[in-house]
């Protein structure tokens, strides 16, 4: 192949989706972004951008681990994704209380555990794991029809979760005594969140890379915060910027051959301090 | 009066050690009461306890002729120490509707129709109106001040319409003229809806103008009366085990001097 930018949207478009791989990718690209603005929408409302992260980093020994053990490496995302997930959440509780001094010393722990594993993992494995960049910054090239489905299943979990516990999540998320002392179950939706985390994490990195996974889950979701407090516009926005941003860096990526988690994380940057700005000149 | 809830020799602990004991407690439908007395001393474990939270290790509690607990949807709740710094970015409207239908699984669709959804926002309206927040509601909560997140969190106690208000100290960190302006309004709360109120409060003073009762926890007892009767030198002295002296202003008006633990304001020197 050979791409060529014309400056005719229509053209382009048209080369862009003339191959089945690119397909796949725009379907895959598009449900990682509602999956990652919707969970991300609450990890900022719960200030736990650090947890999504170390999780994050899971994806590493994840992939390295799957490719050791000769499992599909979607496989290996998804395990030990959930896995860290469960790990900070029961890593975290001191005499059954949720401690946030605790919860971010277990967390660092889990992330440089999580690193070296995947390192170990890597050496042991010994042969090429497709590429160790492509692993952390992401590529768009490999994504099979098997993928796509996947993540689509992955989609519809996530939603289905987050429709029947919207509410009480959100309760939690803000106002978390009230919300205790109202009867919500917060410590166990504490631990559904997490495995949530987990899921959308495990579905993203494996599109945008390990490192850059935080671009799309926390910067379109801090981005809608900025722009408006109505909870029902601030979620419609963080899922609209998280696909405008990801079908513009697949776009990007396809014409250049640079790698998407740059693009990804440049615009959805850019974004956010442009809204940052804007409010700023509001005031 | 109607006793809304009372206390029969009760007796909190906190794992071996006795909070309070031999508690005789009562709350009248429609009073405003303080509860008063220094940190430590199970104020707040008292608003629990009234809840259902927290059990009693001995004696009786009955809260709205139940079982405490039995009857939480009938009771507003304001828990201690909240407040929303400027990175929170919800209007404080959607704090005050998480009061109404925040426990109640699934998520509801923005701008949704039908009655339900009508009389839910007409009852948010008014009682938004009710503690005078209307004009910053619909800004974000972590841009209002002290005293206008405190009348927006009374607000979300307030919004299930309760038999019974149990304020975690809401006059905690607030200005002077915040603290009488919060007490004012929860004093009409309690007038015009007859809502029973207590009042969890670590210094008396701001308050005591508005009280009908107290009920003073310290040393591990409870005394309960009209102002009056129960802040007087003599009593409190004798519950602190320490010299507290009790002043009247020339309006009437008592003050609380010597407090242990007071703010610094009264010119406790710490």
């Amino acid at each position: 192949m050979n791409p060529s930018f014309s400056l005719n949207p229509v053209t382009d478009l048209h080369e862009l989706v003339q191959y089945p791989f690119m397909v796949n990718a725009l379907e895959a690209g598009t449900l990682v972004a509602v999956v990652a603005a919707l969970v991300g929408w609450f990890v900022v409302l719960r200030r736990e951008s650090f947890v999504g992260h170390t999780l994050s980093v899971m994806s590493f020994p994840g992939a390295s681990g799957a490719a050791l053990a000769g499992l599909p490496l979607a496989s290996g995302y998804f395990v030990f994704c959930v896995g860290g997930a469960l790990a900070i959440a029961f890593g975290s509780r001191v005499a059954g209380r949720r401690s946030l001094a605790q919860e971010s010393a277990v967390v660092g722990t889990v992330g440089a555990v999580a690193l070296a594993l995947g390192y170990l993992f890597l050496s042991l494995y010994g042969g090429v794991l497709e590429s160790v960049e492509t692993l952390l910054f992401g590529s768009f090239v490999g994504v099979t029809r098997g993928a796509v489905e996947l993540l689509a299943v992955v989609a519809a979990l996530v939603g289905l979760v987050l429709a029947i516990a919207g509410r009480p999540l959100f309760y939690a998320s803000v106002d978390e005594r009230a919300a205790q002392a109202d009867g919500v179950p917060v410590r166990a939706l504490s631990v559904v969140f997490l495995v949530l985390v987990g899921l959308a994490v495990a579905a993203t990195a494996q599109i945008v890379g390990v490192l850059l996974v935080f671009a799309l889950l926390v910067a379109p979701a801090a981005t809608a915060q900025q722009l408006t407090a109505r909870i029902g516009w601030s979620l419609a926005l963080a899922v609209a910027l998280a696909v405008l941003t990801t079908w513009a860096a697949l776009t990007l990526s396809y014409f250049t051959n640079d790698a998407l988690g740059f693009f990804v994380t440049t615009i959805a940057l850019v974004l956010y301090a442009a809204a940052r700005g804007a409010r700023g000149l509001r005031r | 009066m109607t006793s809304v809830a009372q206390l029969r020799g009760a007796a909190v602990a906190h794992g071996d050690a006795t909070v309070w004991s031999g508690a005789d407690l009562d709350l009248e439908a429609g009073e405003f009461v303080g509860i008063l007395g220094p940190n430590g001393a199970g104020k707040s474990t008292f608003l629990e306890v009234l809840l259902g939270l927290v059990a009693l290790r001995a004696g009786t509690a009955t809260v709205l002729g139940a079982a405490p607990g039995a009857h939480r949807d009938r009771i507003g709740y304001l828990p201690q120490r909240r407040s929303f710094d400027e990175s929170v970015r919800v209007r404080g409207r959607d704090l005050v509707a998480l009061g109404l239908d925040g426990t109640r699984w699934g998520t509801p669709l923005p701008g949704g129709f039908g009655r339900r959804r009508a009389a839910a926002r007409a009852r948010i309206d008014a009682v938004i109106a009710e503690v005078g927040a209307g004009a910053f509601a619909d800004r974000p909560i972590g841009e209002c001040s002290g005293g206008e997140q405190q009348r927006l969190l009374i607000a979300q106690a307030l919004v299930r319409s309760p038999a019974m208000l149990l304020l975690d100290e809401p006059l905690e960190s607030l200005d002077l003229p915040n603290q009488a302006a919060v007490s004012a309004l929860v004093q009409r709360l309690c007038r015009e809806d007859g809502i029973t109120v207590a009042l969890v409060a670590h210094d008396p003073n701001p308050l005591l103008g508005y009280l009908d009762r107290v009920i003073y926890f310290a040393g591990g007892r409870a005394v309960a009366g009209v102002p009056d009767e129960v802040i007087t030198t003599e009593t409190l002295s004798a519950l602190y085990g320490a010299g507290v002296e009790v002043l009247r202003r020339s309006d009437g008006r008592l003050v609380v001097v010597g407090q242990p633990d007071m703010p610094a304001h009264h010119g406790h020197a710490h």
